[in-house]
């Protein structure tokens, strides 16, 4: 094997000078010439009927183009909005979506028309002035009124609003039978908003003379946006171009296809010109994906010894008024079992419509909320039978790879003992024990809380997704192209936006085909150019996923310049050795071929029948297994007991994802996952008022943490390659959401321990802990 | 009614005509063609549209294109060199991994300009305090703030000069 140079090292970001200048290509960035602007005329009610629309008024704004309603979009969008069956439900009501609402609105912000005009302000301008005659209709709200038999419906035809109720593993009770100790807890996960910092936006420009499409988007995956929206408009694949440049962050946000995707080309097929939409951030709070909300019921049963037995969760997830196209991902009893052995573990999810903006993936989707349970309801049992987290931890942790979990997973490597002791080490855990007690007896509140997280990720070997995915699966492509002077182009169907895989893909490709690292360049996010599909960036599979497509098509390249290479020595291909970048017959390694000299001969004259013309390689990966990440946090607090404030003294992760191509990009995804893990722990909650007013629609109101309000954060990590794949990879770019939010909350819960405050719900706000202070110390 | 403006913009003196309530944020992207300044927000929260007007860092969403009228507008596009060297804070947002997505970095390296005239030596507390009009949702501000401290010892001329794109075997 060719010792690796660029595997491994911290190089610099190559998307970055053009960034920092201020260079970079957003969505809203691109012009095309006579453009048209649309705003979007939403409901402001969560429910309600439309009995009439007048436009009289907003027709005669200046500047309009056109107003276009549902009857106008049915011309030219057929079918409603795609939703993964994910799980097969044992009930599921489905309501059908089209991407602009006809006769009935089901949450505070669908569309009901939109107003193109010459000018983004002459746009929303003119929106204002259409008249909607609505019939408000009662709006349920509240997760588990939905559920009760005489609410009221999120929409007016369904039958209740049960999404789905499936349970996937119905038996603990001999567990819990033999058990000493059981303790249950109701755990909420507050809603988020994921927030990227650029709002979505949406230029298309429909070109009637070819009958084709391209759109520019904010997108995490063009390709399954080209599928979704080139159906409906039945428009092919060769004649719809999607491109998705650079995009400020998507957290999930920015997977599954939004109504404005349909909308903006649809209306700029309507107008024959281009049309542009660009979201504000009050319609993005409102109207892009939420993540979370969720009420989780858990039981726990083990033993004063601190064995564990069994576990029940039964989750209710709030849907919003659809079913997000991905939602039913978040339901995460797959993750249950966490890093530790049961005899049992029971589990039931139940998807409930709402009338409020439907909840898809946010980073981590699923796993943050299925760690933060089994980490918090571990501390519980703890608490109850009066044992160290850290010592409980360690006596129940899976020791033995690969191993199944109760539900037919196969858990591929880890060392989660390692990563625990090694972030005990660096949090100074027992001399920190000692100062909470002393601290104690001074009538200060300090805390130390620990998250030994577990995820999966890597989606997905194509057998276990497609059932979930209705047939996609999840699989990864890449496209290795070497040109007649040795540099070379690699297109992925994966979708950088903030991951670094214009730096770290070269990285890998350098080592394979031993070409300089400043001649590779890789291209994504244009279904124009590469392979013909590809599923996109989530759920922390790039690398592991989309990497090893890449490694496979350099294969595929480097087999290929070895034929030629030998052809070029008039050996045996089977004598020639390759290494690193350089071709030789085994025997006389002073006479070389450079690989660009080969690329050269691939393209050139003499070639035997035998050997086809070229150098370039498409290659899809499907792996053989998720892969399993983990790690150990611990969050150390102090809590004020007369205003409810934490002060967070210390927060130390030792992370484990595998082999690590660049260090520097795995640090800073872990910065960023962590303190959004944080922000949820502390400070960000989407609030609706009764009636179905979102009332956290600016960046005022939902609280986003500025640098001032984070610690310092002390990294270290652990690497245990998995086998699944052969670079060893596994995934890190949710690893910190999914960890911290427990950690941060079993510190402040083990703080409150000795007033007896022994759960604390998410955002842990100054408000919630001095209300709950207070009851306690009444 | 439109008006007729004149704006310093990065150095080069230009004249407009401009609807009174247009933003300068959209002059600077629709009318002047400068789209490294971001829109993140309508509430002034997020700082990524700040630059700087007279030498003072603004929000350019919270002002009037007219109200730059007889006044000097950096952006983004102005902090390199003209022969493309990047400017200290630039070059430090590079070297330390200030930013992923990009989208908040214009925003932050203007702020943080700002924040060194006014302060050449901070603290990581008081760059933290300088840059809570920013805000960030991908590094979790570690690496920002390790960038702007970096910059500050560069401008002061102590720090070494990086290099880019030698790779390092292992860490």
């Amino acid at each position: 094997m060719a010792i690796t140079t660029m595997v491994g090292a911290r190089i610099h970001r190559r998307e970055d000078p053009r960034l920092v200048r201020g260079l970079g290509r957003y969505a809203d960035d691109f012009v095309r010439p006579h453009t048209a602007y649309l705003a979007v005329v939403r409901s402001p009610h969560a429910h309600a009927r439309i009995r009439s629309i007048d436009l009289t008024e907003a027709k005669k704004a200046p500047g309009v183009v056109t107003i276009l309603t549902a009857a106008d979009f049915k011309k030219v969008i057929s079918g409603a909005m795609p939703v993964a069956p994910a799980f097969v439900p044992e009930k599921k009501t489905v309501p059908d979506r089209f991407p602009i609402a006809e006769s009935e609105v089901a949450y505070q912000g669908e569309p009901v028309a939109v107003v193109v005009a010459d000018t983004k302000y002459h746009a929303a301008d003119a929106a204002e002035l259409v008249l909607v005659d609505w019939d408000p209709l009662p709006a349920v709200i509240d997760l588990e009124k939905a559920l009760e038999a005489a609410s009221p419906r999120a929409h007016e035809d369904l039958p209740d609003n049960i999404g789905w109720d499936t349970t996937f593993s119905p038996d603990a009770e001999a567990a819990f039978a033999a058990a000493e100790v059981v303790v249950k807890q109701r755990i909420l996960q507050q809603r988020l908003a994921p927030t990227p910092m650029e709002p979505r936006g949406v230029l298309a420009d429909w070109n009637g003379a070819d009958q084709a499409m391209t759109m520019w988007l904010s997108s995490q995956n063009p390709h399954f946006i080209r599928l979704f929206i080139g159906g409906a408009m039945g428009i092919p694949e060769t004649r719809f171009r999607v491109i998705s440049p650079d995009v400020g962050g998507g957290f999930g946000s920015k997977i599954s296809p939004y109504p404005e995707d349909y909308l903006v080309p649809a209306a700029s097929k309507l107008l024959g010109r281009p049309v542009k939409w660009i979201e504000t951030r009050t319609e993005n709070l409102q109207n892009a994906t939420h993540g979370r909300g969720q009420i989780f019921d858990v039981e726990i049963a083990g033993n004063r010894d601190g064995q564990l037995l069994g576990l029940k969760v039964t989750q209710y997830l709030d849907l919003g008024a659809y079913c997000g196209t991905f939602g039913a991902f978040q339901a995460c009893a797959c993750l249950l079992p966490g890093a530790y052995i049961w005899k049992q573990v029971a589990s039931r999810t139940v998807g409930v419509l709402t009338n409020k903006v439907p909840t898809d993936p946010y980073r981590g989707a699923g796993r943050p909320e299925a760690t933060h349970l089994i980490e918090r309801i571990l501390d519980r049992f703890c608490d109850e039978i009066g044992r160290d987290p850290a010592e409980v931890r360690r006596k129940n942790f899976i020791k033995e790879f690969p191993h199944t979990s109760p539900f037919g997973l196969v858990y591929d490597s880890g060392n989660y003992d390692g990563s625990l002791t090694r972030a005990l080490e660096l949090a100074g855990y027992d001399q920190f024990k000692r100062d909470q007690e002393a601290a104690r007896a001074r009538g200060r509140y300090l805390g130390v809380g620990i998250s030994t997280w577990l995820e999966i990720c890597g989606f997905g070997p194509s057998a276990a997704t497609a059932p979930a995915t209705g047939g996609l699966a999840l699989t990864e492509s890449a496209h290795v192209r070497v040109f007649p002077t040795g540099s070379v182009n690699v297109y992925v169907g994966t979708h950088s936006h903030g991951q670094g895989h214009d730096t770290t893909f070269p990285q890998i490709v350098a080592d394979a085909l031993g070409v300089p690292y400043d001649m590779i360049e890789l291209r994504h996010g244009d279904t124009a150019e590469g392979p013909s599909f590809g599923y996109g960036t989530y759920g922390s599979r790039s690398l592991a996923v989309g990497g090893m497509a890449v490694l496979k098509a350099a294969h595929k390249v480097r087999d290929k310049a070895r034929k030629i290479a030998a052809h070029m020595f008039e050996a045996a291909e089977e004598d020639v050795v390759f290494d690193q970048g350089q071709f030789y017959v085994k025997g006389s390694p002073e006479n070389r071929k450079a690989f660009g000299e080969v690329a050269f001969a691939a393209y050139g004259a003499g070639l035997p029948e035998s050997i086809e013309l070229g150098l370039e390689a498409v290659a899809y990966f499907d792996p053989p297994n998720f892969v399993w990440p983990f790690g150990a946090h611990i969050c150390m607090v102090e809590v004020d007991p007369e205003t409810g404030g934490v002060e967070m003294l210390k927060y130390v992760a030792v992370d484990d994802c595998g082999n690590v191509i660049n260090p520097m990009i795995v640090e800073g995804q872990i910065h960023g996952g962590i303190v959004q893990g944080i922000a949820q722990a502390l400070f960000e909650e989407v609030v609706y008022s009764e009636d179905g007013t979102l009332r956290t629609g600016t960046l005022l109101d939902y609280s986003v943490p500025t640098a001032n309000e984070i610690p310092p954060l002390t990294l270290d990590r652990t690497i245990t390659p998995t086998p699944t794949n052969e670079l060893g990879v596994k995934g890190i770019g949710e690893a910190g959401t999914i960890a911290a939010s427990a950690a941060v909350i079993n510190a402040i819960c083990d703080a409150l321990a000795p007033l007896g405050i022994h759960h604390v719900d998410m955002p842990a706000s100054p408000d919630r802990l001095w209300k709950q202070i207070q009851e306690a110390k009444a | 009614m439109k008006h007729r403006i004149s704006v310093t913009l990065n150095g080069q003196q230009r004249e407009d005509e401009v609807e009174p309530r247009l933003l300068l944020v959209h002059y600077l992207r629709d009318v002047a063609g400068l789209t490294g300044t971001h829109v993140g927000c309508d509430t002034s929260q997020c700082g990524a549209c700040t630059v700087h007007q007279d030498g003072k860092a603004v929000k350019s969403c919270t002002v009037f294109a007219v109200q730059a009228d007889g006044h000097e507008v950096k952006t983004i596009e102005g902090m390199a060199a003209h022969d493309g060297a990047l400017h200290p804070i630039q070059q430090a947002f590079w070297d330390e991994h200030g930013l992923q997505c990009g989208y908040c970095t214009p925003g932050f390296i203007m702020a943080a300009a700002y924040l060194l005239e006014q302060n050449p030596n901070p603290t990581d507390d008081e760059i933290r305090k300088g840059l809570e009009g920013n805000l960030c949702r991908c590094t979790g501000y570690v690496n920002i703030v390790k960038s702007v401290s970096a910059a500050a010892k560069a401008m002061a001329g102590t720090a070494a000069q990086p290099a880019h794109t030698a790779p390092v075997a292992g860490e």
